[in-house]
């Protein structure tokens, strides 16, 4: 409470309607979380130390710059899912921020609109938005859902009562028809981002957006293809970061840090220098996306001796592995291009999904990974069921699988190590085995 | 070289001295509220030239003993395997959790499974319903081994078969009765952890509640392989925990 007082956000805090004194314990509690699995690390990357500035401000100068940049006219969208074009909110001169959220808040309170078993992830934003502790919900002047998943789906309903809401309809399928009726949901998108902005979507804005979205998104795959280096020159839970703060972070700004890193990871894996021994057990993880302050799986890995090469989930591979083909041209064909990559992402809410599986082994294979971490956050009925397949098409691959249903609390983490140092004992090269 | 391995569990905190390959001494002591100081002590009983630690307080003993760490599942394949090497599986039912490891050559694990948080169908659920029927640990086992029949308990979360058995004592049910329930549940839902992975006997069934007569008889009835309870089942993840140090 006295940091609030004294802090030099506090007066913008106060104005965006926050909880001063529960958003004061929310940043006293992010401050430890993050020390204790990002700043004990050995060996980072020194680039890294643009990320740990930005999560050290990430309710501050970030929130400032939504602040000046609404002052100025213009607007800020929040989105919840991959699917959403952030090459449009943008083309229209508006900010595109991920609001989900990856720790547990207000739970008696969220209880109160949703239903006990549903996933941490639905929780925690509705849990952020009811507490008044997430600034970037409260710069929203409007927040784009999704048909992905039915708790999220179900959940926009309800954060439609609180806060000014539009979902688009995601098909569940991708034959033809599905493409049209995608293609169909970004025009009514496009209409709905024009009445907020004020501004007519143009050709030129849309290839200029487009551009720079694809170029954060070439850093990322820069900075990831450097980790199917032995060693791995960057720790899973850093890279985790990157990709976390790709969704809240100015993108010029973040392209050029990201490729710093990205340059540092190369010149270290010609060196063969890295965070991690050359021997150190290689892990894939994929499933739910993991939201920020969401360290958990990647922190009891690395700290288990064990080394993340890969994310295939949305904050990770998804997000960044493709991009919008820059075809130039009118602004029907650019949307054309950019309403079929989307729909080429792979996430578990569709059927079939035999992709994600190719994703997931192909992924596995450039990184040299010797298991996988199936992860899913409990009640996320998608992924834990499609965790089956999953674990099939890696065991036809011989590669191990271990399957984790977990949440944002801490009281599994005993079992969890235990299985994953386990895993980690069982994958590791048999040469201590008699 | 003497090593001792220790099995820091939530119920129990056992050590097996290793003298090359020969056993010399076993201890088991009640984990207590202070499990630490529990290993420490029965640490000092014995000399040694280095130690291993599994179980829930590996970590803590790696500080406070300069023990090496394998985790339970590691732990229990050696010590399982070289108890009986043509061991394919092993169960372990111990205080919190559960475990079944499948077993390659020399023990290797070949997979795993085991209870994420919840301590449904552990030792620690036989334990809350002895009390909720007024027996000791021991009696339970016995009184369900010697039951004339059994009573269908439908929950498996501690919490609720409490509650579940409580309503029973109240309609008047034997308590007898209710034990066997209470570990045809226990023994039901194991069988179907060891289906889920699909493993194969001879298995090894390990842990405190291998001790259990009733339990024993109940995985050997269910389970369509061989069922091996060592004399040291108990001891079995300590005694993994001193054999890792060989292969180290």
């Amino acid at each position: 409470m006295t940091a609030d007082t004294t802090n030099p956000y506090g007066q913008m805090w106060e104005e965006l309607g926050l909880n001063l004194r529960s958003h004061c314990a929310l940043l006293d509690a992010l401050g430890p979380m993050y020390a204790n699995a990002f700043l004990s690390q050995a060996s980072r990357p020194k680039g890294m130390e643009y990320f740990d500035f930005v999560i050290s401000e990430i309710h501050g100068l970030r929130i400032k710059e939504l602040q000046e940049h609404k002052a100025a006219g213009g607007k800020v969208v929040g989105t919840f899912c991959l699917y959403v074009p952030e090459e449009v909110i943008r083309a229209l001169g508006a900010v595109s921020i991920g609001l989900c959220a990856g720790v547990e808040w207000g739970t008696n309170e969220v209880e109160r609109y949703l239903p006990r078993n549903t996933c941490a992830l639905i929780k925690s934003f509705v849990g952020f938005k009811l507490g008044r502790v997430c600034p970037y919900v409260e710069s929203a002047d409007l927040v784009i859902g999704e048909t992905t998943c039915d708790g999220k789906k179900k959940a926009y309903e309800i954060f439609g009562e609180m806060a000014p809401t539009y979902v688009m309809e995601l098909p569940q399928m991708k034959r033809p028809n599905d493409l049209a009726l995608w293609r169909a949901e970004i025009d009514r998108l496009v209409e709905r981002l024009e009445e907020l902005t004020g501004n007519e979507l143009t050709a030129d804005a849309l290839a200029k957006a487009t551009r720079e979205v694809n170029d954060k998104r070439r850093a990322l795959q820069r900075l990831n293809a450097a980790r199917a280096a032995a060693p791995a020159p960057i720790s899973g839970l850093d890279a985790l970061l990157a990709v976390q703060v790709a969704f809240y972070d100015d993108v010029a700004r973040f392209t050029q840090m990201v490729n710093a890193v990205a340059d540092e990871l190369e010149a270290r894996a010609a060196a063969g220098e890295g965070v991690a021994p050359a021997d150190a057990p290689r892990v894939l993880v994929t499933g739910s996306p993991m939201a920020i302050p969401n360290w958990k799986v990647h922190d009891v890995i690395e700290k288990s001796g064990g080394v993340v090469v890969a994310e295939e989930m949305c904050t990770g591979s998804r997000y960044y592995d493709t991009l919008v083909p820059e075809t130039g041209g009118g602004v029907d064909e650019q949307l054309n291009a950019i309403a079929a990559k989307y729909l080429g992402i792979n996430c578990a809410c569709f059927t079939p999904n035999a992709g994600r599986l190719d994703d997931v082994l192909r992924l596995a294979r450039d990184t040299k990974a010797d298991g996988i971490v199936h992860c899913a956050l409990q009640f996320c009925a998608p992924y834990q069921i499609e965790a089956y397949s999953v674990e099939k098409a890696a065991e036809a691959a011989g590669i191990p699988v271990l399957r984790i249903d977990t949440d944002y609390s801490a009281e599994d983490l005993g079992q969890l190590r235990t299985r994953v140092e386990a895993f980690l004992e069982m994958i590791e090269p048999a040469t201590d085995v008699a | 070289m003497r090593v001792l391995g220790l099995d820091i569990g939530s119920r129990s905190v056992d050590a097996v001295w290793l003298d090359g390959d020969r056993v010399v001494r076993r201890a088991v002591a009640d984990s207590g509220f202070d499990p630490q100081a529990v290993a420490a002590s029965l640490a000092g009983r014995d000399g040694y030239d280095r130690v291993v630690a599994t179980g829930y307080g590996r970590h803590a003993a790696a500080g406070a003993l300069g023990a090496d760490v394998v985790t339970e599942i590691k732990a229990y394949a050696l010590g399982a395997s070289r108890l009986c090497p043509r061991a394919r599986a092993v169960l372990d039912i111990g205080g919190q959790d559960t475990k079944v490891i499948s077993l390659g050559a020399g023990g290797r694990v070949l997979d795993f499974e085991m209870n994420d948080k919840c301590a449904a169908g552990t030792g620690k659920f036989l334990e809350v319903m002895a009390r909720a029927l007024g027996f000791g640990l021991e009696e339970l086992g016995e009184a369900a081994l010697a039951a004339a029949g059994s009573v269908t308990i439908s929950s498996m979360c501690t919490v609720f078969a409490e509650s579940e058995v409580t309503g029973l004592v109240h309609r008047g049910e034997d308590r007898a009765r209710i034990a066997r329930g209470l570990h045809d549940a226990v023994a039901s839902r194991t069988l179907g952890t060891l289906a889920r992975l699909g493993v194969r006997g001879p298995l090894v069934f390990a842990g405190g509640v291998a001790k259990n007569a009733a339990m024993a008889s109940l995985i050997e009835a269910g389970f369509e392989g061989e069922v091996v309870v060592p004399e040291e089942a108990q001891t079995v993840g300590a005694y993994g925990a001193a054999l890792s140090a060989q292969s180290r």
